[in-house]
């Protein structure tokens, strides 16, 4: 790990602004992702600013009936919420099922949204990534990686988004707040968060730099059944093949792209009358795998038509 | 409480552990794991993977668990601490101690911290009523410690002896049997 100096922050905005004005500065908050990133070298901050003790942890309701998660709340506060488990349970299940308790003990919702993948060429510091080192190159296409995205990627990179959390987020149409190095107070749908790789991979988000995550803004829940389905390697403690997130009408998809996948077309086939099959078509019909990963583009069908039939999941 | 709001590459600060208050003096990189056992000499809690993928190094904050290789020491000024030192020592063993003696629930030793740190950890957890990813029930008030919660609650904890099964009785011996 490479040397950094370190400072507490004494508010969200001066945060921002500190971050903006010092080279090499990074946010850290329960430092489960940046940390394992430091100790590979892949992130080297020359400054940390620790917002982790920041007075946004609460879990409130908003005036319009929805709830107002701080970006600060763990990811074990946020699951165990009674309100998030009775109001946006696909929210619960969706956290539950990353990572291990010791880490969702630690790790942060701001955190959560805004970690890196888990591309395995990403974590490789001897193979070439663009996300690492901008036009260096992509390893992981043609590479021997079964979790690369299947809906869009780029010839620069195919990494996929890893969070579980942002894919429940993504169905519930969520807001993201944020304070910018200004002190202006940000909202951002979260499906605008997020960028997909184009040939710019290493820019991962549209936030400005320094700008801070201060909370995750649920609306009212949508009517209708919430459901969370997990495909992976391991029955626990592993990241994604495919995921879905399901509430009301919409749906949401993990693992297949940089970004979560809010699955708009699927929902529109829906509307129209499609069967489960059609819709999965419809979202899918545009899927690209290479030869280690076209198989999530048949699992990703499959999980989608048994979701939307109600096939039980467990 | 003492708080350095900013330190170059260096920090001293105050932390507790095992019901102790220690000042301490480390180069900011130090981890948690690394103050523990190199600064503080407690080895009882071990280094395995070093990346908060196999459980070895989990210690209790407050009454959370967590991965101390994956914490910076300064993160936790001022918190209280608990490493297996602090659970129970040869003579005065927690029951928790006790069990995993009893159902033989280790072979080389070396996860057995963790494992034990992590169990305390979630039966606390569990007696919160916080749900895992097989409650069933979100909205219930208690949940029933099932075998199968508690092999989904401690996959935070690899076991490479492959000890799981007699883990799981340890731990049940503890909690009780489920309803």
């Amino acid at each position: 790990m490479r040397p950094f100096s370190y400072e507490r922050a004494e508010s969200a905005a001066a945060a921002a602004k500190a971050a903006a004005q010092t080279p090499g500065a990074r946010f850290l908050a329960g430092g489960t992702n940046l940390l394992d990133l430091m100790k590979l070298e892949i992130e080297r901050p020359e400054h940390l600013i620790d917002v982790g003790r920041l007075p946004l942890a609460d879990i409130g309701e908003t005036a319009d009936g929805g709830l107002r998660i701080g970006a600060m709340a763990t990811n074990s506060a946020a699951a165990s919420d009674r309100r998030v488990r009775t109001r946006y349970p696909v929210l619960t299940h969706a956290i539950v099922a990353g990572a291990s308790a010791q880490l969702r003990n630690k790790a942060t919702i701001g955190g959560n949204l805004l970690q890196r993948t888990r591309c395995q060429y990403f974590y490789d510091p001897a193979k070439p990534c663009n996300k690492r080192e901008p036009g260096a190159g992509c390893s992981a296409l043609g590479g021997d990686a079964r979790g690369n995205a299947i809906l869009g990627a780029s010839e620069a990179c195919v990494a996929t988004h890893p969070s579980d959390m942002a894919v429940a987020l993504s169905v519930l149409e969520a807001k993201v707040e944020t304070v910018t190095p200004g002190g202006e107070v940000r909202t951002w749908g979260i499906d605008e968060v997020h960028r997909l790789p184009g040939d710019t991979p290493h820019i991962e988000t549209n936030l400005a730099p320094g700008e801070l995550v201060t909370a995750v803004v649920l609306p009212q829940p949508p009517k209708g059944r919430q459901e969370y389905r997990k495909v992976r390697d391991r029955a626990s403690y592993a990241g994604g093949l495919f995921s879905l997130a399901l509430a009301g009408e919409r749906l949401a998809l993990g693992a297949v792209a940089l970004k979560p996948w809010r699955a708009g077309r699927a929902e529109a086939a829906l509307v129209g009358g499609a069967s489960p099959a059609e819709a999965a078509e419809a979202e899918l019909g545009a899927a690209q795998g290479g030869h280690r990963n076209a198989f999530k583009i048949t699992l990703a069908r499959r999980v989608i038509a048994a979701a939307l039939e109600g096939t039980p999941y467990r | 409480m003492d708080m350095p709001v900013r330190a170059a590459t260096r920090a001293s600060f105050e932390i507790t552990v095992n019901g102790e208050a220690r000042r301490v003096e480390v180069d900011l990189r130090t981890t948690l794991l690394d103050l523990l056992r190199e600064h503080l000499g407690l080895t009882g809690t071990k280094k395995g993977c070093d990346h908060g993928q196999c459980g070895a190094c989990t210690v209790l904050v407050g009454n959370r668990r967590i991965n101390a290789c994956l914490s910076l020491a300064i993160m936790h000024e001022g918190e209280s601490v608990t490493t297996i030192e602090g659970v129970g020592l040869p003579g005065a063993l927690h029951p928790m101690q006790v069990a995993f003696l009893d159902r033989d629930a280790f072979q080389c030793g070396y996860c057995t911290p963790g494992q034990i740190c992590s169990s305390l950890g979630m039966l606390a957890e569990v007696a919160r009523g916080e749900p895992s990813e097989v409650t069933g029930d979100l909205a219930a008030e208690t949940i029933p410690l099932t075998d199968e919660e508690i092999r989904e609650r401690m996959s935070g904890n690899i076991c490479r002896c492959s000890a799981y099964p007699q883990i799981r009785e340890a731990i049940r011996d503890v909690a009780g049997a489920p309803a």
